[in-house]
């Protein structure tokens, strides 16, 4: 097979099917998700599952690793924060069939949250850490991964980045065949299985012998290596994305490219830090690598330029290289002529969403919104404006229920996605009727985990593989938990959303509000089929369906100084209706005859 | 000594850039070189910048471009070419569509509207400054879709990999009855810019 042209999530994939990986589980998050989504082309041969949050995908893998198969678990970074309690558990059980997890870290956070190196976490769980630079090596090392995990009892974590996980070069995947690996037997096994405190103690000790392993493994590992360089006053230690800037940036100097970074291949690091006049340590995030090389007694040139933040790039090693070598090489930057004001182009709620009705009424309502993550987080930009707090998948019911314990007086309303809400509201929703909260949860329920591309839930009738499946009904889970008051509206009729949302937010009582439309994209709704339009010679330009912030509504003539006509681009509105709803005037309506 | 070749593509979300600098990337690799590619995707289906970068030569370490180096700017948007100005070498070329789609921000009237973009993009690039008309050669062609071939096209002039090599990375990126009017697009694209 010749080379492929792979980005690094289609890689872990192929490497996957050539280790024989047997089961696969997943919560999706950018950038991991295409990862699930290509081991799904070998259905049949890997049993692959979007799991409802990322801890029950983390148990999965373990269990199926326990039964003897091979298992991987993808995840975004903030996903192992979620996946922390079995991961640190199993660690101590140790593995049956191997167990290879995928943590992708966001340096620069293009679309997350927050910025966490997980490499501190897999130290924390003493457990294996190799860190691809490309896509060969996100082949190479997945493929290596599983019988590294069989052979230490150890789990192996893969960690990816943004760039690693979504730049694409060429990979040699050998013949391209899946690997012939039958799952191991299951042997009843107490002693290692239940962690009891009596068993665990134990265990304690095998974590530990098991980690000199895993030192031995990785100082005769071959994804640790030395490239030579011409000069030798510096010699660099750069593993994963940072690697390829090194080398770029400082290309006659040598190298210590570490693939295997947990445990540190510390005597390998020592004798090439002997070779050069001192070593200096590229990594991105935190000083993981660097704290450890320390640690074993090898000194390091530490240095001022600022690379412990955000994404690195070769643009910010070579300010390193003009604080390592002063002016050497540093090239004078070019006169640019000044660019003119430029319009921002941010991401907004699709023309048609079913998210922006419910937004708008919130504001008008003035009710105070502890937000969650999914597209409804674009709810806070203008004119929308509606959305006070956003923490974590989740966070927003508990939030809310916080605020109001603090005495927190007003309308309070957690807005919280379908997707979002199984991975880790149901909880939240609980404590709110256990302890008798009186807060409305609004689920923006769109039957898709829109955010990161439209992946299946339990809420969406069918399964990673498009296989039907039951279908869960929020309303009834509230129900279930408890919850007396559940309502479902339909977010394109506005009336009823207002009543319904106003009536609830005053009630004084734990309340949800199903709010229910279909995703436009994922509904493949029909953009621009019949649009609605403006009726110029009724629209008194009082500008509030500007207040929606619908892509497809925009401005039209100037009738007063500051004060527009309304206009509705054809080829972006799906007829959604909300718009027509807002206008005072009866301005606006459908195209359809 | 300037052994890798930068091709930044730059536009807005929904305009096929990603399939435009997937066939780019595929091309140099169907002429033999090393090839990296990387995209920003995430919030890119609603609305928002899109770009992503194509790195080829011997041998290519970094995926991403340094600031200021880009030698071949390809534009989907007028307004986002006047944007990624400062990505651009100095003796860089800019290759930049027709279209203009006004930002969410300067349609409900929250941010002004650029002044003069075309005038702007005149200005900065000068002489290195190519046009083309991708959605009139998409229309002839027969499908507005096929926008991004087009502009495909336009592009092959700019680069110097041979034309089957362009051709057959087209063909193994798109679904068999897209081919022949993506052809025609990428085969009128390329004629725009003889
Ligand atoms: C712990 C964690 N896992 C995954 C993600 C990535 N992520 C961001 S939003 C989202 C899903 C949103 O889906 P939904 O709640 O249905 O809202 P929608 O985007 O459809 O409006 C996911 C999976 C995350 N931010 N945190």
């Amino acid at each position: 097979m010749s080379k492929l042209f792979l980005s690094g999530n289609e890689a872990i994939a192929r490497g996957a099917y050539a280790a024989g990986c047997h089961v696969a589980s997943a919560y999706p998050g950018t950038p991991s998700t295409e990862i699930l989504e290509n081991i799904a082309k070998f259905k049949g041969e890997i049993n692959c599952e979007w799991s409802v949050n990322e801890k029950v995908a983390l148990e999965i893998g373990i269990g199926a690793s326990i039964a003897g198969a091979r298992a991987l678990v993808c995840m975004k970074h903030v996903g192992l924060n979620v996946a922390m309690d079995p991961l640190m558990t199993y660690t101590f059980e140790g593995t049956n069939g191997g167990l290879v997890v995928v943590s992708a870290d966001d340096p620069g956070m293009h679309s997350s949250q927050n910025e966490q190196d997980n490499r501190v976490l897999q130290r924390f769980a003493r457990a294996v850490t190799l860190e691809p630079s490309d896509s060969q090596e996100a082949f190479d090392m997945a493929r290596a991964a599983w019988d590294l995990s069989e052979r230490t009892g150890s789990i192996v974590f893969l960690r990816m980045t943004t760039r690693t996980s979504h730049s694409s070069s060429l990979v040699d995947v050998g013949d391209g065949a899946r690997g012939a690996v039958e799952p191991k037997p299951y042997v009843k096994n107490p002693k290692k299985y239940v962690s009891v405190p009596a068993n665990a103690r134990a265990m304690r000790f095998e974590v530990e012998k098991r980690l000199e392993v895993l030192r031995q493994e990785s100082e005769a590992s071959p994804f640790n290596r030395e490239e030579p360089g011409e000069r030798t006053d510096f010699g660099f230690v750069a593993s994963a994305a940072a690697y390829n800037y090194v080398k770029e940036a400082f290309p006659e100097f040598p190298v210590f490219k570490v693939g295997f970074s947990n445990p540190l291949p510390a005597e390998r690091i020592r004798a090439f830090a002997a070779k050069v006049g001192a070593l200096v340590v590229v990594e991105e995030l935190d000083p993981v690598l660097r704290d450890a090389i320390v640690l074993a007694g090898i000194p390091v040139r530490d240095y001022a330029t600022e690379l412990r933040m955000m994404e690195l790039n070769v643009d910010r090693l070579r300010a390193l290289r003009r604080e390592l070598l002063g002016g050497e090489g540093a090239a004078p930057a070019p006169e640019k002529p000044a660019l003119p004001a430029l319009p921002a182009r941010p991401p907004t709620l699709c023309a048609g969403c079913g998210h922006r009705g419910v937004f708008y009424t919130l504001a008008k309502l003035k009710a105070t919104v502890t937000g969650d993550i999914g597209c409804y987080t674009l709810g806070v930009a203008p004119p929308l404006s509606s959305m006070d707090t956003t923490i974590c998948m989740g966070a927003s019911i508990g939030a809310a229920f916080g605020m109001r314990k603090a005495g927190y007086k007003g309308r309070l309303a957690a807005v919280i996605g379908d997707s979002t809400f199984f991975h880790s509201g149901m909880t939240g929703l609980l404590d709110v009727v256990y302890n008798k909260g009186a807060i409305t949860v609004v689920v923006l329920d769109n039957r898709i985990t829109g955010m990161t591309g439209h992946q299946p839930n339990p809420g969406t009738g069918r399964t990673l593989l498009g296989e039907p499946t039951v279908q869960t009904s929020i309303a009834e889970v509230a129900r279930a938990l408890g919850v007396k008051r559940v309502h479902e509206v339909d977010v394109y009729n506005l009336a009823e959303v207002e009543r319904v949302l106003k009536e609830e937010l005053d009630c004084g009582e734990p309340s949800v509000v199903v709010a229910y439309g279909s995703c436009v994209i994922a509904a493949k709704k029909a953009v621009g089929a019949v649009p609605h339009a403006v009726d110029p010679a009724k629209c008194k330009s009082c500008g509030a369906c500007f207040k929606l912030g619908c892509p497809a509504i925009v401005r039209g003539e100037e009738t007063a100084p500051g004060r527009f006509r309304s206009k509705i681009e054809p080829a972006a509105c799906i007829g959604c209706d909300v718009c027509a709803q807002v206008c005072p005037f009866k301005a606006i309506s459908t195209t359809k005859e | 000594m300037n052994e890798t070749t930068n091709v930044t593509l730059v536009g807005v979300g929904g305009q096929g850039i990603l399939l435009t600098a997937d066939v780019l990337a595929r091309t140099a690799a169907e002429a033999g070189l090393d090839v990296k590619k990387s995209e920003i995707h995430g919030m890119s289906q609603r609305g928002g910048s899109v770009s992503s970068q194509v790195r080829f030569g011997a041998r290519v370490h970094s995926p991403i471009i340094p600031e200021g180096e880009t030698d071949l700017l390809v534009a989907f948007d007028a307004v986002e070419a006047v944007r990624a100005f400062p990505s651009v070498r100095p003796a860089g070329r800019a290759l930049v569509d027709r279209c203009y789609l006004v930002p969410i921000t300067v349609s409900s009237g929250l941010q002004p509207a650029p002044e003069d973009p075309d005038g702007a993009l005149a200005r900065l690039y000068g002489e290195r400054l190519l046009r083309v008309d991708s959605r009139a050669l998409a229309a002839e062609a027969g499908n507005p879709r096929t926008a991004n071939m087009a502009i495909a096209g336009a592009l092959s002039r700019l680069l110097p990999f041979p034309e089957e090599a362009w051709l057959s990375a087209l063909r193994g990126r798109l679904p068999a009855k897209l081919v022949d009017v993506n052809l025609r697009a990428f085969a009128l694209g390329r004629a725009a810019l003889a």
